[in-house]
């Protein structure tokens, strides 16, 4: 697409959000780099009504992990906890590991895990803000489809992905 | 679509084409940095923009919002005009444009009816989220896209929230969301290397025009009734939105001239619902869908069409009817159907997109040649949810697609192809996959990942209501 005459920057079609691989979503339903954070919600193991709302802060890598009624992960100590855990393995498969890298601002050798490069440590994020934005997220489910045309849409064709 | 015919679109562009697209790039430069601090060079480039619509009737408006952006003193209304200006120069560009597509084509197009105005008052709670909306648009022109950051993305959080909510302002809402996301996967935008200005413009003159207050879009219309025979489907797609665009021709019920119509259907999803799921938030559409999947024609009864070409969707009103090649009717069917109207809000080149059938070309994939004569493949827009490949395309021996037009250069986005794979005949649709995957590689790949949609609807249903 940026073949041709006029620049890229002249084009009304680019791409402007890199795509998104798909992933297996039942644990880890959301992910997100908004806001200055890594930030996500795990399903809890144990209670299907239970989920934690877990966050790693970009640059300082400062961990927040808690239940969404508040209360703090109990397995969040020193080091980062399993759903901490979890949400960095489903990033890095949603938007592969540069971009979760560089978001974070970590330097990630060749080979090395992304977790075991953050010393960050624990420190209070706002967990009702993640999950009001999940809530938020899971809110398009819900909304009707529609049949009348949407011109603006051919702005955003479907642009294929990894395959 | 011929040789000839290509070589027709080759030629240089239409008189005063390169010269519009300059000032449009001149307006554009002045919203990267911002109408709030334009400096001397910008503040010219849009002086320059303005005199050069000085003869239309936004003339007097432009030179006043020039002036006045020029000068720090800039208010809604010159906003408001400058985005019209915008949009009118551009909607000339697309005139000729499509006008040249047309005569290289021997395509009849449809004039446009003004539909009646209608008296019908918009809702308070309309208004005021549209003024809810310009004023976010106004903050980001005057901000300029190298001011963009986390706190002015965020900003329009609440006003998007409630606009989705407002089926009415769908289209309004859908556009936002799709920019809002691309600021916000670009924060701060003041580090960027390259910076779409001509994109994001675009975005912005779009969703200033829809935001302000108007009758009734949908551009009136009638009732049909026939026979719906399915050239192919375009696929858009951003985040939090997916349409299908069904591309056809309808030959109406009791005779009458065929027409090129299209029709769609949209829904709402979130950025991990990609590739085939897709179509399992579009299940309301059995009828649709089965016709896609099995390539059949499509009877229906007493459905809206409206003055832009496009039928609007009422799977209950259509019957899925027998098999009809897609191929046999761009043979047959495509060149004597009569071409729509074009809405005037909807003039911008990007609308340009032109079903043909292309065929007797040699390929390497990038290009077809049709007799000394090239035309470039956009492989870019293969959708994830259907089967179209790069590979096939450049294996391809006829395609049907849709012509399109994209700063100065044309394309060809293809729709469906037939093929020569390992010496057998093959063919592949973008709308094959519809009522789910047909190709065990791909049925591999989505087992792998499981049911996105189900595990999301799940999670609402435990957690949305509590």
């Amino acid at each position: 697409m940026t073949a041709g005459g006029a620049a890229w920057e002249q084009h009304s079609v680019v791409r402007v959000v890199p795509p998104v691989k798909p992933r297996k979503l039942a644990k880890v339903p959301f992910v997100e780099l908004a806001d200055g954070r890594l930030q996500g919600v795990v399903s809890s193991g144990s209670d299907i009504s239970r989920v934690y709302v877990s966050s790693i802060t970009a640059g300082t890598h400062g961990l927040n992990c808690s239940t969404n009624n508040n209360r703090p992960c109990g397995g969040l100590r020193g080091a980062a906890c399993k759903h901490l855990q979890a949400l960095v393995d489903e990033a890095v498969l949603q938007y592969g590991l540069d971009r979760v890298a560089r978001y974070l601002r970590v330097e990630v050798a060749d080979g090395d895990d992304l977790m075991s490069c953050l010393r960050g440590s624990r420190e209070t994020a706002p967990a009702a803000v993640v999950f009001s934005r999940f809530l938020r997220h899971l809110a398009y489910l819900e909304l009707p489809g529609t049949t009348a045309p949407i011109p603006e849409l051919h702005w955003f064709p479907a642009m294929g992905e990894v395959r | 679509m011929l040789g000839v015919q290509v070589a027709e679109l080759l030629v240089e562009s239409p008189p005063g084409v390169d010269e519009a697209l300059d000032l449009v790039t001149g307006f554009d430069d002045a919203l990267e940095g911002g109408f709030g601090r334009l400096g001397e060079q910008r503040a010219a480039a849009l002086a320059a923009f303005a005199a050069a619509m000085g003869a239309t009737p936004l003339g007097p408006a432009l030179a006043e919002a020039a002036e006045k952006v020029a000068a720090g003193s800039t208010a809604g209304e010159h906003l408001s005009a400058l985005a019209g200006g915008r949009a009118a120069l551009l909607g000339s560009v697309h005139d000729a444009e499509l006008g040249r597509l047309d005569t290289a084509l021997g395509r009849t197009r449809d004039s446009w009816q003004e539909p009646t105005p209608t008296t019908e008052a918009e809702a308070d709670r309309a208004t005021n989220l549209l003024a809810g909306c310009r004023s976010w648009l106004h903050e980001l022109a005057i901000t300029g896209w190298r001011g963009v950051d986390h706190d002015l993305v965020s900003a329009a959080d609440q006003t998007l929230e409630a606009l989705l909510a407002e089926p009415t302002l769908r289209r309004l809402a859908v556009l936002l969301d799709g920019l809002v996301a691309e600021l916000r996967a670009s924060c701060p935008v003041a580090t960027m290397e390259r910076l779409p200005v001509r994109r994001w413009a675009d975005l912005w003159t779009r969703a200033m025009l829809l935001a302000q207050p108007a009758d009734d879009r949908s551009g009136g219309g009638e009732t049909v009734s026939g026979r719906l025979l399915i050239l192919g489907v375009e696929v858009h797609e951003h985040g939090t939105a997916v349409q299908m665009q069904v591309h056809g021709v309808l030959e109406p019920a009791g005779g009458g001239d065929a027409r090129l119509v299209r029709t769609s259907v949209a829904a709402a999803k979130v950025d991990t619902i990609v590739g085939p799921a897709v179509w399992r938030l579009l299940n309301d559409h059995p009828v649709l869908l089965k016709a896609l999947a099995e390539h059949r024609s499509l009877e229906v009864t007493d459905v809206p069409l409206l003055g832009s070409g496009d039928l609007v969707w009422h799977d209950d009103q259509a019957d899925a009817g027998d098999p009809a090649d897609p191929f046999a009717t761009a043979r047959i069917r495509l060149a004597g159907a009569l071409a729509p109207a074009v809405p005037p809000l909807d003039r911008h080149p990007v609308r340009i997109c032109e079903p043909v059938l292309v065929e007797g070309y040699t390929t390497d994939g990038g290009t077809f040649d049709l007799d000394g004569d090239t035309l470039a493949v956009d492989t870019g827009r293969l959708p994830a949810c259907g089967p179209l490949t790069p590979e096939l395309v450049a294996a391809s021996t006829a395609c049907i697609g849709l012509i399109r037009w994209d700063a100065g250069r044309w394309t060809l986005q293809p729709l469906a192809v037939q093929a020569t794979v390992k010496r057998t005949a093959v063919e592949a649709h973008n709308g094959d996959w519809a009522q789910g995957v047909t190709d065990p590689k791909a049925v591999k790949a989505e087992a792998r990942t499981g049911d996105a949609v189900a595990v999301l609807r799940e999670r609402a249903g435990r957690l949305l209501r509590k």
